[in-house]
């Protein structure tokens, strides 16, 4: 998969559009663990509007991300980076092997105190 | 019969190139009514309208169909030119043989062939055409300025300066709006009261003006050059005419808790009041929610100690009906609400303010007295933290505005200016997202307030503060070094963004002018026509078109006043005469028409007529006001009995040109 | 219905003075081509077009009448254009039931700035009516001399 494709997708599943963002670093300014990522929630949003992908699906940054949504909260624009983060985060998860999970998998899983809600996630997580 | 003559136009070969002008020419001669047809390169140059002037003369012609360009171009220019020649310019009719016809068809025959068609159209047309007359209305010759800020003083002091009668009405007891309550202006850094005061001063000592303040505008009727307002005087229990402003009652007055709306609640005033030492009129207005005479109906204390008994507890409002020419809406603006910014803290904490309350803070007749102090504790704050576009630029947050108020990149400059001027030891730091500083001398001040008095400015937002004992922790990005700061500030200062006054929506609907979603007015054209209202005799000043500063405002102030002047010098108004016009004899008096009409210009008469057996009889009938009628002619469609046409568009024109094309 | 090669439809616009009929102008300005079918006729607003004029267009012979207006919320007179539309609507659908195709009729909106557009729809529009073929369905023919 290209980099164009990769941030297709990403904008696909996230449901965001960076070019909203009017770089005021609020989202970044908000942040409670900023200072455990590497690449920070503004620098999501311009590097994927950029393309530039793959330093951040290499990087620790998109697994720090507490997803507390404090950034789409505040952020004036609308732009809701950690939505954005979190697709960045399904690409590289898809993307770091083959299908950790597969349907036939399912019925072994099934047991009355499992949600089925995170058994539905879990397979949109893992499966490519 | 008309005796019509066709004038077909060249236009060098911008039309005779794809149009056959001389077969045109020839064709139109033998439509009906038609006496005499010629072609001329160039109809619209001197010598071609001589052609027609002649023509006229020589062929004692009724009516003129010129083929050439599009009427948008050159129906002022062939309207003079048969008015010259004696006859009615409403006589004239174009056919456009050049936009929609010979530019976009490329080959003769069908340029010729559609050009003809189009030529008998415009013939047919004019063979129905009436002669007509512009309506005149008469002007008084007398503005209303809504609003007493900086625009609405400028705009009165301008058009009184030029020798007509103009009433302002404020809301507030006394003019002067929010420039009253600044303290510097930027970039010049000249105190605001020192240059506002004395216009304040003008205005009220000015012949030609008359301020109703303490009033609100309740309804307005009529139209241009002929408005019909109603003001209400609302009560404030103070005679006008005996009041000397001397403040004794002012003093005396036992209520003390009031909060002090001028210095945006940070200090109290009493219940009677003047809102500031030079306020015009300077009047004790009582604030009859604090009153405790008003009230319960015991005290009385100001009542006592007024020497000149202008008291009076059972003044009730009034309202005064008064007549105008022209309408000038300045109703200005406010700050925006800050209370649902709960990362900034500003209902939690006294020490994050507005720029508006630090302009108090800092203002030498603030509640401060111009010392910077914290309002939670009286203390001096060392670190400062300003935040520039909260509310502003906001597109999606729901709270804010999308929008850039456009003036608090410059006060937020003037204010960490200021502030670093007067106590070195202070700390500022400015969080920005853009400095925007388009204007004379405005980027050379920004750069002075970071190179000369070392502002920390901070490519970044605030993120949150939250109090934390004394001091308030501020979380904010630093883009350009890519780093979170922490900041321990002592007062954090919040750029609120502006919105228009809440009382412009109603007054807008009011004065049927348009207003666009962010409740600002809308101008006639953005670009040609910023001063005035779509709705003709009103006019706009100031920031209630749009976020502004004082320079700005001041001259769009005078642009509003020399329009207004320009109406109010004319005795009569002329109108357009292509009117609607309702058959008196046709109409049912349905009122259909009246429900369709955008400009109100329909009203229903009683009207007697003559029966055919001599007997009279009352009926209800439609009349049209042509000095309010714009002429769109939607009620002509809507009449169910055919009594309403539009002149110069007249149902019978118009089937007279489609039954041309479809021949 | 037979198709005549070289059948020329005839085509009446109504264009509001302000917007659509200042487009077809700027239309002119850029040489942008359009069928000579299309004749137009200036009105001040399109709300002035009476239903009145159309049914008189079809029983005289058009093919195809289309209605141009300044866009929604942009109506030099404020509200015109909208009156227009549920005229027309009404009207469109009274001329269907007469066996009036849909395509015949037309509301566009053109501003004064989409003299592209004009010629856009005007192509668009002829098109449609030549697809059509004549109108013989009011045409009175009486009408015709």
């Amino acid at each position: 998969m290209t980099d164009a494709m990769k941030k297709e997708q990403i904008l696909r599943m996230s449901g965001v559009n960076p070019l909203k963002c009017m770089r005021c670093g609020k989202c970044s300014a908000t942040c409670p663990n900023y200072d455990e990522m590497e690449y920070h929630p503004h620098q999501f949003v311009y590097m994927v509007e950029k393309g530039e992908l793959m330093p951040l699906l290499k990087s620790k940054s998109i697994y720090k991300c507490l997803t507390c949504f404090a950034c789409v909260d505040r952020c004036p624009r609308g732009v809701e980076p950690a939505k954005l983060i979190e697709a960045v985060r399904l690409v590289a998860t898809r993307e770091a092997g083959a299908n950790h999970m597969k349907p036939d998998d399912i019925p072994a899983l099934l047991d009355e105190d499992l949600p089925q809600q995170a058994i539905v996630s879990a397979l949109r997580k893992y499966t490519k | 019969m008309q005796r019509i003559g066709v004038f077909v136009c060249w236009c060098g070969t911008n039309i005779a190139g794809t149009v056959d002008v001389k077969a045109v020419a020839e064709a139109l001669s033998h439509e009906p009514g038609v006496v005499f047809s010629t072609d001329y390169q160039y109809m619209c140059s001197q010598a071609g309208q001589d052609i027609i002037k002649n023509a006229i003369h020589e062929h004692k012609l009724t009516g003129v169909v010129v083929c050439s360009c599009s009427p948008r171009m050159h129906e002022t220019t062939f309207r003079k030119t048969v008015a010259a020649a004696g006859l009615n310019p409403y006589m004239l009719e174009i056919a456009n043989i050049r936009e929609q016809c010979s530019w976009v068809h490329k080959e003769m025959p069908t340029g010729t062939a559609k050009a003809i068609i189009l030529g008998k159209a415009a013939v047919a047309k004019v063979n129905l055409n009436a002669p007509l007359t512009p309506g005149e209305t008469p002007v008084t010759k007398r503005a209303l300025v809504i609003g007493g800020g900086i625009a609405g003083i400028q705009t009165a002091l301008d058009i009184a300066d030029a020798g007509f009668k103009v009433d302002i009405v404020e809301k507030q007891p006394t003019i002067g709006g929010k420039m009253a309550q600044l303290d510097k202006t930027f970039p010049t850094l000249d105190c605001a009261a020192c240059i506002l005061t004395p216009k304040m001063v003008d205005a009220g000592q000015h012949e030609n003006i008359k301020i109703y303040s303490y009033s609100e505008v309740t309804d307005v009727k009529g139209f241009v050059g002929n408005f019909d307002v109603t003001i209400k005087k609302k009560a404030r229990y103070v005679r006008e005419d005996l009041c000397t402003g001397c403040g004794l009652c002012t003093e005396k007055c036992p209520q003390k808790k009031v909060p002090n709306e001028f210095n945006l609640g940070m200090d109290n005033r009493r219940a009677i009041y003047i809102p500031f030492a030079q306020a015009v009129p300077k009047i004790a207005t009582i604030d009859p929610n604090w009153c405790t005479m008003l009230k319960t109906g015991k005290c009385g204390v100001c009542s006592k100690v007024c020497t000149a008994g202008a008291i009076d507890y059972n003044a009730k409002d009034e309202y005064i009906e008064e007549k105008y020419g022209a309408i000038v809406v300045a109703t200005g603006y406010n700050p925006i609400s800050m209370d649902q910014f709960d990362e900034f803290a500003y209902s939690q904490s006294k020490d994050v303010i507005t720029s508006l309350e630090l302009e108090r803070l800092m203002n030498a007749a603030g509640p401060t007295g111009g010392t910077l102090l914290r309002p939670s504790d009286g203390e001096h704050p060392h670190t400062i933290v300003l935040v520039q576009c909260v509310g502003s630029r906001c597109s999606e947050c729901g709270k804010g505005k999308e929008y850039c108020s456009k003036i608090c990149c410059m006060y937020t400059a003037k204010h960490a200016m200021l502030i670093r001027d007067k106590y070195p030891d202070t700390e500022v730091y400015v969080f920005y997202i853009d400095v925007r500083t388009p204007g004379k001398n405005f980027d050379e001040f920004y750069r002075r307030a970071v190179e000369e008095y070392g502002v920390h400015y901070i490519k970044g937002m605030v993120g949150k503060v939250s109090p934390e004992g004394k001091k308030l922790k501020v979380q904010a990005s630093d883009l350009l070094d890519n780093k979170q700061l922490h900041i321990d500030a002592d007062l954090v200062v919040l750029a609120a963004a502006i919105e228009p006054d809440k009382s412009a929506r109603p007054l807008a609907t009011m004065l049927t002018a348009s207003m666009d979603t962010n409740d600002f007015f809308t101008e006639a054209h953005p670009k040609l026509r910023p001063v005035e209202s779509p709705t003709a005799g009103v006019f706009l000043s100031g920031t209630c078109q749009g976020p502004k500063d004082i320079p700005e405002t001041v001259s769009q102030a005078g642009a509003a006043a020399s329009k207004v002047i320009g109406l109010l010098v004319k005795d009569k108004l002329t109108g357009n005469p292509c009117v609607a016009h309702s058959d008196e004899l046709m109409c049912n008096g349905c009122s259909s028409c009246e429900k369709v009409c955008p400009y109100g210009a329909i009203t229903y008469i009683d009207k007697e007529f003559r029966m055919p057996d001599r007997t009279t009889r009352i009926r209800r009938v439609a009349s049209v006001n042509p000095a309010v009628c714009q002429g769109c002619g939607a009620c002509t469609v809507a009449c169910p009995s055919g009594a309403m046409d539009l002149m110069g568009f007249k149902n019978s024109q118009i089937m007279a040109e489609v039954d041309a094309i479809c021949k | 219905m037979q198709m005549n090669e070289n059948y020329k439809p005839l085509i009446v616009a109504f264009c509001c003075n302000w917007c659509s009929y200042a487009g077809a102008d700027l239309a002119g300005n850029n040489r942008l081509a359009y069928p000579a079918d299309v004749k137009i006729i200036r009105v001040p607003c399109s709300c002035r077009v009476n239903p009145m004029f159309i049914l008189r267009a079809f029983q005289r012979g058009a093919d195809g009448v289309i209605i141009c207006g300044c866009h929604p919320g942009d109506c030099h007179y404020t509200s015109g254009n909208y009156y227009t539309r549920r005229r027309m609507a009404l009207l469109f659908s009274m001329l269907d039931y007469l066996g009036i195709e849909r395509e015949r009729t037309r509301v566009e909106w053109v501003s004064a700035a989409e003299g592209a557009k004009f010629a856009a729809t005007m192509n668009d529009f002829a098109e449609k009516v030549v697809s059509l073929g004549e109108n013989k369905r009011l045409e009175d023919l009486r009408c015709k001399k």
